[in-house]
């Protein structure tokens, strides 16, 4: 026993001087592009140097219909490029967000872990705007054509930042409500309609707290209709007139929140449980980012069949969401090869197949041929509970990410402690 | 074997203690001031929700303290004893989560509670709208911590018991009159306390700074201070970091001034404990605590056994809709979804749970034996073993993370294993410091007399003595191993995958029946343990009863 002891000290010494030093070493420093990073203009190059790379696709594995469909786009690039696809299923996207920091700050520049992931919004902001990504790279895939960006500039915009080509277009989503047409025989028209609605029904709906992304999601949904003019919210939130320009909404939800589930007393944390307080009947009305949770959860018997998805008239907050490189991923080529299959039109119908359908389509159907639209016209879901087909004019854009933070602090600041 | 811990401790403390002053050159913020504490102090809520976990981390050990006091007492040398022990093992090695989550299903107005006297008694044919979880003042959430850590302090508590001799203690105050219960408080309860103490501080540490249980029962206007970390370090906007550094400083502050006023109140409690016992009271009061002793352990047991059972039923339900009592109908497809990932990652689970396991027991064992003969009173810096449970979660793994990423260490199986001893060590040493240094020395200088060297004392005396902690020990380590979610994820940068690294993504999808397989997954391998822990001690001593670790 006493033997080891020297060992240990000698061990733990040695431990002492690595970490003396590199805590001296520990400049965040770090150069955004790795020396030898592939050119994806010159395609070829960069699907051969992909061929039996590994590739770690960080993405959420919260919903068994999306990991099931990114184990079959693991065996289909496998078949196709030669690439060992692992998806790495994350309870929490800012878990990668941390791993990619504390790689930057320890100066691991060009071995990093995360070699893609799945992004948009806030998320890309903050990685962007602190030089974490890698690009721009993803207008020269062969595949960014389907997306026709010239016709749907909305494609090179997330959260109106600009995209830049720093990360892919992958599905798209919209805000929908869904209700139980057990309960209630018609949905509000839209969030400004719904304080009349709650008046009828009080106690059945309610809505995710901030800083949940959904909570963030109703807020600007709601101040979009609420606003006389929309303009200021598609730029940088001003601290001078932000009192001004929200007070329509919180005069809107100092009504609400008595007719809410609880009287607004407590909210639930996120999507999930809002999911869960509709399948037990707690509530009639609930909202989604994903146009296919209610039918999915239908097909799964968490939910009741007589649930209904409805789009707010008058337009839905919608957005694309997006794949990303960071800045020193390892395996960038097997990457661009992934991210260019998943605008495949192949793997852009399979993921609005009926029976497992994992989102909306980001490639415009317009530019494919008569054959390729009638296999989309044809997968189209039928199931009653199924999401109504949204067009382009009911889209509502994604205001400037700094309204999300700003809505949320003075959420926070008004309802977060009573 | 400090430096090992407390090097990987430091240097995670050291990455929010920067940021908390607001350093952090990785996202363009070098000029160091109190800016981040400014911002702190004036979030709105902030005090409540200091408040709710201090308030939580007081209130959860001093209650299961209680009940497991009066229920050891109340069931001294009756059968209750051994029927409840059977009991307390496999709810130990539930998730707390998980746990919290069957709790809410059976309390909640939509819960199996309201489910049995609906529609028929109540009327209701939709759940009523009553804030039961989630109240503001945190009791549903502290319900559930309760819950937990009475079978965490009733395991500690039984694997300290054997080296009382209280049964003899018991007989001595018998013989003075006094009623059995009370003989068993003022005599064997006041010699348990001390090999509790560190176990309590655990309790303490973990209801102040508990995320996922506060997540599920917590007030959210404001929510615990924990639950707003975790909100601003998973915060899109990476300059919150900062505020959730300052945030996670605040948190051990809350933490430590907690176990500060729980050690104050030591001594209170004591004078009056002593100014009872001199009192002499020999039987007044004995018919309340022996039923409030039975009732109330009955009673917490009872209801954490059916949020279990609800578990179970939740993992087979299909249809289940209000006001059924049962399910419509049942289902295979939980497990059909969760048990293809699991089967991969199940070598792995096994492999970091054995390994970073026995690296503790042989760490620790290290540590007290050589303490032990040394001759040495146990070194002040050995609380610093603590930290990894002070500091809140993710605070502290970024840190590491930061570190392995600096010694240009790749991740790997070796690296989890590592990061998971890091936590499996303080449970490990909590488990085992203190009947390790309670064991009489007179065993060890007996041997001696008799000419044994101190390692064949160990082999021959020590470890046959000590079976049965070291038998819990290693089960409360597996348990914890098994437990780590975000330790695996970051220093394992998800090449290593295990059952609850798989299990925990797919459960923040929400659905019920997910949420119940991996509940039930997680908890199957640490029951295996722990009913190890138990039959081992017992099969080896099956013919020396004092050895067995009965309560009697």
């Amino acid at each position: 026993m006493k033997k080891t002891c020297p060992t240990l000290i000698a061990i733990s010494s040695i431990f002492s001087w690595l970490g003396a030093l590199s805590l001296v070493l520990a400049s965040g420093t770090g150069t955004t592009f790795a020396a030898q990073a592939p050119d994806p203009s010159d395609w070829d190059a960069v699907v051969a140097e992909a061929r039996d790379q590994p590739l770690f696709f960080y993405a959420w594995g919260g919903d068994q219909l999306t990991n099931d469909y990114l184990a079959w786009v693991g065996q289909r690039v496998a078949a196709d490029y030669g690439i060992r696809m692992t998806h790495v299923r994350l309870s929490d996207t800012a878990d990668a967000v941390s791993r990619i920091l504390a790689e930057k700050q320890a100066g691991n520049t060009d071995r990093g872990a995360v070699d893609m992931l799945w992004i948009n919004g806030d998320n890309f902001a903050s990685l962007k705007t602190n030089d974490l990504l890698f690009g721009p790279w993803a207008e020269q895939l062969p595949n960014f054509v389907w997306v026709n960006a010239d016709a749907n500039p909305d494609v090179r915009f997330d959260f109106t930042l600009p995209v830049e080509g720093y990360e892919s277009p992958w599905l798209r989503a919209h805000l929908v409500f869904y209700y139980d047409s057990a309960y209630v025989s018609a949905p509000p028209a839209n969030v400004a309609a719904l304080l009349n609605w709650a008046q009828e029904h009080p106690g059945e709906f309610t809505y995710p707290r901030p800083p949940d992304f959904l909570s963030a999601t109703f807020l600007k949904q709601a101040l979009l209709e609420l606003v006389a003019d929309s303009a200021p919210l598609y730029l940088p939130v001003q601290e001078t007139s932000f009192e001004a320009i929200t007070a329509p909404l919180w005069q809107y939800l100092d009504a609400l929140h008595p007719l809410l589930l609880r009287q607004g007393r407590s909210f639930p944390a996120n999507g999930p449980e809002l999911r869960r307080l509709m399948a037990d009947g707690e509530i009639a009305l609930a909202l989604s980012f994903n146009p296919t949770e209610a039918v999915n959860s239908v097909l799964r018997n968490e939910l009741p069949d007589s649930v209904r998805t409805h789009l707010p008239d008058g337009g839905a907050l919608a957005n694309v969401s997006f794949v990303a490189i960071p800045y020193n991923a390892s395996h960038k080529a097997a990457a661009m090869v992934t991210a260019n299959f998943l605008l495949s039109v192949e793997a852009q119908l399979r993921a609005q197949n009926p029976q497992y359908p994992v989102g909306m389509p980001v490639i415009d159907l317009s530019v494919l041929t008569a054959q390729q639209q009638a296999q989309f016209a044809d997968s189209r879901q039928s199931h009653p509970s199924a999401p109504p087909l949204m067009s382009g004019g009911q889209q509502l854009q994604e205001p400037h990410p700094s309204w999300m933070e700003a809505l949320e602090q003075a959420w926070i600041a008004r309802y977060g402690s009573r | 074997m400090i430096a090992l811990l407390t090097l990987p401790v430091l240097a995670g403390l050291s990455a929010i203690l920067l940021p908390a002053f607001g350093y952090l050159p990785a996202l363009q913020h070098d000029e160091p001031g109190l800016m981040v504490w400014r911002e702190l102090f004036t979030t709105p809520g902030i005090g409540r929700s200091a408040w709710l976990s201090l308030s939580a981390a007081l209130l959860t050990p001093l209650l299961s303290l209680t009940l497991v006091m009066l229920f050891l007492a109340s069931t001294s040398g009756t059968r209750w004893a051994s029927a409840m022990r059977r009991l307390v093992a496999p709810l130990l090695a539930v998730p707390h989560a998980a746990a919290a989550f069957g709790l809410a299903f059976l309390i909640a107005p939509s819960g199996l509670m309201f489910r049995l006297v609906s529609p028929e008694l109540s009327g209701w044919q939709r759940p009523p709208d009553l804030l039961i979880l989630n109240d503001s003042l945190g009791l549903t959430m502290m319900l559930g911590l309760v819950l937990k850590e009475i079978p965490f302090l009733l395991l500690m508590a039984l694997a300290a018991l054997p080296q009382l001799n209280a049964d003899q203690r018991v007989n001595m105050a018998r013989s003075l009159g006094y009623r059995p219960i009370l003989a068993w408080l003022w005599t064997v309860a006041p010699a348990l306390y001390p090999l509790l103490r560190l176990p309590l501080f655990a309790v303490i540490a973990f209801a102040s700074a508990t995320v996922d249980v506060a997540l599920i029962l917590g007030p959210t206007l404001p929510p615990t201070l924990s639950v707003r970390i975790i909100g601003w370090f998973s915060d899109p906007d990476l300059n919150q970091r900062l505020l959730a550094s300052a945030a996670a400083l605040l948190q051990l502050m809350i933490t430590l001034s907690a176990i500060g006023v729980w050690i104050a109140a030591e001594k209170i409690v004591a004078g009056l404990y002593r100014a009872l016992l001199l009192s002499g009271n020999r039987r007044q009061g004995h018919a309340v605590l022996n039923v409030l002793g039975k009732s109330l352990m009955v009673i917490t047991l009872g209801t954490l056994l059916i949020s279990l059972m609800l578990l179970v039923v939740q993992a087979f339900a299909g249809t289940w809709r209000f006001p059924d009592n049962l399910p419509a109908t049942w289902t295979l497809q939980h497990w059909q979804t969760v048990g293809p990932l699991l089967l991969a990652p199940l070598g792995n689970t096994l492999l970091l749970g054995l390994l970073s396991t026995a690296l503790a027991v042989l760490l620790v064992v290290a540590v007290l034996e050589h303490e032990s003969r040394q001759g040495r009173k146990p070194a002040q810096i050995l609380w610093a073993i603590y930290i990894p449970l002070l500091v809140p979660q993710v605070a502290f793994l970024y840190g590491l993370t930061l570190l392995l990423e600096q010694l240009r260490w790749q991740p790997g199986l070796m690296m989890v294993g590592f990061a998971h001893s890091l936590f499996v060590v303080p449970y490990v040493y909590l488990s085992l410091a203190e009947p390790y240094r309670r064991l009489d020395p007179r065993w060890q200088q007996l041997a001696a007399t008799l000419g044994a060297s101190p390692n064949r004392t160990w082999w021959h005396i020590k470890l046959p003595m000590l079976l049965a902690p070291l038998a819990t020990a290693f089960a409360v380590g597996l348990a914890v191993s098994i437990g780590q979610y975000l330790a695996t994820l970051l220093t394992g940068a998800g090449r290593v995958t295990t059952l609850t690294t798989e299990a925990v993504a797919l459960a923040s999808g929400g659905t019920r029946g997910t949420i119940a397989v991996w509940a039930l997954l997680q908890a199957a391998i640490p029951m295996l343990g722990f009913a190890m822990a138990l039959m081992l001690p017992r099969f080896w001593w099956r013919k020396r009863r004092d050895m067995t670790g009965q309560l009697t």
